[in-house]
């Protein structure tokens, strides 16, 4: 699966612009970008959207990554989308907690494209 | 790498934390811009006009800010973002807020112990020359000098004790 649509969730819209031009770097096409600030603008796009991959920030305001993936299995149009957290949070309790809220990957930042691919084709290789 | 309680057992100790600073800039550089920094060579004095801050609360306690001029600036949303630098416009001051965001986080990651025990506050970018900052009168500074595409650049970290 080359063509995927993604969903990016950071309140930094200058980290989102990164997170995707880092995608597009990994060898996907990306069909679909939706961003969102935060958890819970996030959930509001999944309502009405289908994407094959999130990628989300943990520290962000109104509703934080962790809280989001949480409640992802009770939206219908996601709940078998692999989240990958990007994040600048980078202790062994923080990957700990985000991998068991349900997040299938993490990626620390600073990171380099080369890393997002590693952490995201597998997935997206499973999913299709 | 150091452990918290050590480093913050003594004003002294903090000077151990230099290198673990130098690295996280480095890297961060090298990783999202895709550039190396180089020592200073002394010819380039730095009078910063524009400067981004980064707040660190918790078992570590102080500011992380970087100052540098706006062409530098330009030229960091340039490599992040895959534009020219004369377009980088709004963006160029987020972008710099996310680079000292991403050396504060890397810079707490590289000490043991600290990473649960430290949060960062939002970014805080800060344009002009005429100000001064005051740190609480017990604070240690720590401050490492880069040259970034041949522009100078100082990244410091004033610590509460």
């Amino acid at each position: 699966m080359n063509s995927i649509r993604a969903l990016i969730v950071d309140d930094s819209s200058v980290m989102r612009k990164i997170v995707e031009r880092s995608l597009v770097q990994a060898g996907l096409e990306l069909v679909a970008v939706f961003g969102a600030g935060n958890g819970a603008e996030a959930l509001g796009i999944l309502a009405s959207n289908q994407v094959d991959l999130i990628l989300c920030d943990i520290n962000m305001p109104v509703m934080d990554g962790l809280e989001f993936v949480k409640q992802l299995p009770a939206v219908a149009n996601a709940k078998d989308v692999p989240v990958v957290m990007i994040t600048t949070e980078g202790s062994e309790a923080h990957v700990v907690q985000a991998l068991s809220a349900g997040a299938r990957g993490y990626i620390r930042k600073p990171f380099t494209p080369d890393q997002v691919k590693e952490h995201v084709i597998p997935l997206l290789a499973v999913k299709a | 790498m150091n452990s918290t309680s050590e480093a913050l057992a003594g004003g002294t100790a903090h000077q151990n934390w230099i290198p673990l600073l130098e690295v996280a800039s480095q890297e961060v550089f090298e990783l999202m811009l895709g550039c190396k920094l180089t020592p200073p060579d002394g010819a380039n004095e730095l009078r910063p006009d524009i400067t981004a801050m980064v707040g660190l609360a918790g078992q570590l306690c102080g500011v992380l800010s970087i100052g540098c001029d706006h062409k530098s600036v330009a030229l960091m949303a340039s490599k992040m973002l895959g534009i020219d630098a004369d377009q980088a416009g709004p963006e160029m001051c987020d972008a710099f807020g996310e680079v000292c965001n991403m050396v504060a986080g890397n810079f707490k990651n590289k000490i043991a112990g600290l990473g649960d025990g430290c949060m960062l506050s939002v970014p805080t970018v800060i344009t002009g020359t005429e100000y001064d900052l005051h740190s609480l009168t017990n604070t240690a500074r720590l401050e490492v000098k880069f040259l970034f595409e041949g522009l100078p650049m100082t990244i410091s970290l004033e610590v509460n004790n």
